[in-house]
């Protein structure tokens, strides 16, 4: 049997009179990563809270690591490690002071503090700028120096609430190689993203949260193909698309129908294979809800 | 790999977590000289405003400075005090106090590192403040006992509204919102018998002067230092300071659970 490092059943929660999370039912097997999607509002900062044992929920069950949130909060929270939306880091301290002082809160002598920094520093490309404070960082050193201090001791389970939010494209880039690394070496990584292209690279599975429920679930591919599978996209010189055809992708299909094809429009017909992207994933799923807000 | 656990963790003892959040929070006064500058200027400047300007039209026989230098000292204190608000709501207002509260900790104690470092920070800006007003001639007649009770006075006082002054830098919107609730306690020893004597006010200020907690602690304070009796005053001042401390803690801690997972 598969172990899971989270379950969630049934869960509930209402901030006044909005109804934050509306029945949330959702598993993450150990050593995957899990990206919660969602426009703003959809509630995915307040689940990761839940999960992280910030916010109570009012109703529902919530195993970290098989433990019990409201019952073994001191449990869950050996099992996991946090790095909320806005950079969880002291800008008064230098990058090694911040380090140190979570290896000290989590436990490590002195001396070994000063051993693990010095690791995660180097790792993390940040060794140049370690006695330098982190306030005068970048927005990418800010969230790599956040990302070290998570794994100061490493936990079984990482929490990413929008962990590329602001950044330029290589800081991003080189956030998610580095992600993508920590699930190699087995942690459970659940993050919030904005950015679908964000979940389609990292995620093993994706959660479409949308007004507090969950509103698809599955691998990005299961996602796609839910918007419908490949097609030929032909294309008239004005590069109007005059035809969609559905097809496999396989060259035999391929040549099969554009040989047919070939005989009833002009040669100068354009010809691509379209595939469902993310975007169009997540326009169709959380649309319904466009359409009531217009 | 990185992953590797180099060290298994044990489990942190709360006097560990202490240390490392009242040494994060002496750092932070290190590193933000200007609010340390103004909590000393500040008191400086009035003494010799008080002193030299204001003093002769109060009380001509050039004594007003052994009066005053109590109040000084307590608006020095206070005002101080105060800044404890900025730092707290910094903290609860960055995703800091989110990495501090998942982690299994008391993670309270950050507050705590606040208001020792607090302590330190106004102890020391009290110093200075002494130091001024015996050199523009500040004589106080106090034995070394009298020294030892003033200045365990004073730290209470310092204790009392640190505490008070954070458990309003939880609730405080913004540290900017934070520091402007700064200005009561440069206010509030203005109506006491800080500068004057309250039997020169008109009779319903005479009332709340006499009746507000720092009236008795500014007296007490005069008392040890000058000699007088305070006899009169002492219960009410530890009363006074001790009732805001407690009721302070409690705001305190119930906020900051309160404001779990919210920014």
């Amino acid at each position: 049997m598969r172990k899971y490092a989270v379950e969630i059943q049934g869960l509930y929660k209402r901030f006044g009179s909005q109804q934050v999370l509306d029945g949330i039912d959702l598993k993450v097997p150990e050593g995957s990563v899990l990206a919660l999607l969602g426009p703003n509002g959809a509630g995915k900062t307040t689940l990761v809270n839940i999960m992280s044992t910030l916010v109570t929920p009012d109703a529902g069950t919530l195993l970290i690591n098989g433990y019990d949130v409201s019952r073994e909060r001191q449990k869950v929270q050996q099992s996991i490690s946090l790095t909320g939306q806005f950079a969880a880091v002291d800008e008064v301290l230098t990058a090694e002071e911040n380090l140190r002082m979570i290896c000290r809160l989590s436990g490590l002598t002195g001396a070994e503090a000063r051993i693990r920094s010095t690791e995660l520093l180097a790792y993390f490309d940040l060794a140049s700028a370690r006695s330098k404070r982190a306030g005068t960082f970048s927005g990418g050193m800010k969230r790599r120096l956040d990302l070290a201090i998570s794994l100061v001791v490493p936990k079984p389970v990482l929490f990413l609430d929008e962990p590329t939010t602001g950044l330029d494209t290589r800081s991003r880039r080189a956030l998610w190689d580095m992600i993508l690394q920590l699930k190699s070496q087995g942690i459970t990584i659940v993050l919030t993203t904005q950015y679908l292209e964000e979940a389609d690279q990292l995620a093993d599975r994706i959660a479409v949260l949308d007004g507090g429920h969950i509103v698809a679930e599955g691998s990005p591919e299961e996602l796609k193909s839910r918007v419908g599978g490949e097609v030929l996209e032909l294309r008239n010189a004005e590069d109007e698309v005059i035809h969609r055809i559905p097809t496999s992708g396989s060259i035999g299909d391929v040549a099969n129908t554009l040989q047919e094809l070939m005989r009833q429009l002009p040669t100068e017909t354009r010809v691509g294979i379209h595939r469902p992207n993310m975007d169009e994933v997540f326009i169709a799923l959380t649309e319904k809800k466009m359409e009531e807000i217009v | 790999m990185i992953v590797k656990p180099v060290h298994t963790a044990k489990k942190t003892s709360l006097a560990v977590t202490q240390s490392v959040f009242i040494g994060r929070s002496l750092r932070h006064s290190l590193r933000n000289a200007d609010a340390m500058l103004m909590a000393i200027l500040l008191p400086v400047l009035l003494m010799l405003l008080f002193t030299y300007v204001f003093g002769g039209a109060i009380d001509s026989s050039g004594d007003y400075v052994n009066y005053v230098v109590p109040g000084i000292i307590l608006l020095c204190a206070g005002f101080g005090s105060s800044s404890v608000a900025v730092d707290v709501a910094q903290d609860m207002t960055n995703g800091i106090i989110d990495r501090f509260r998942t982690m299994p900790i008391r993670s309270v104690s950050v507050i705590t590192g606040h208001v020792v470092a607090s302590l330190a920070r106004n102890l020391l800006a009290t110093g200075v403040v002494l130091a001024v007003a015996l050199l523009v001639g500040f004589k106080p007649t106090a034995g070394i006992l009298d020294w030892v009770f003033a200045v365990a006075l004073i730290a209470l006082f310092i204790l009392a509204f640190t505490w008070l002054f954070a458990a309003i830098g939880m609730v405080a919107g913004s540290p900017a919102a934070a520091g402007s609730y700064g200005f009561a306690l440069l206010f509030l020893p203005y109506l006491s018998s800080a500068f004057v004597k309250t039997d020169t006010m008109p009779e319903w200020l005479q009332w709340i002067a006499s009746n507000q907690p720092i009236t008795p602690v500014i007296e007490s304070l005069r008392g040890l230092l000058m000699g007088a009796s305070i006899r009169e005053f002492i219960g009410w001042a530890i009363g006074w300071c001790l009732l805001i401390l407690l009721v302070s803690l409690l705001w305190g801690m119930w906020s900051f659970r309160r404001r779990a997972g919210r920014r």
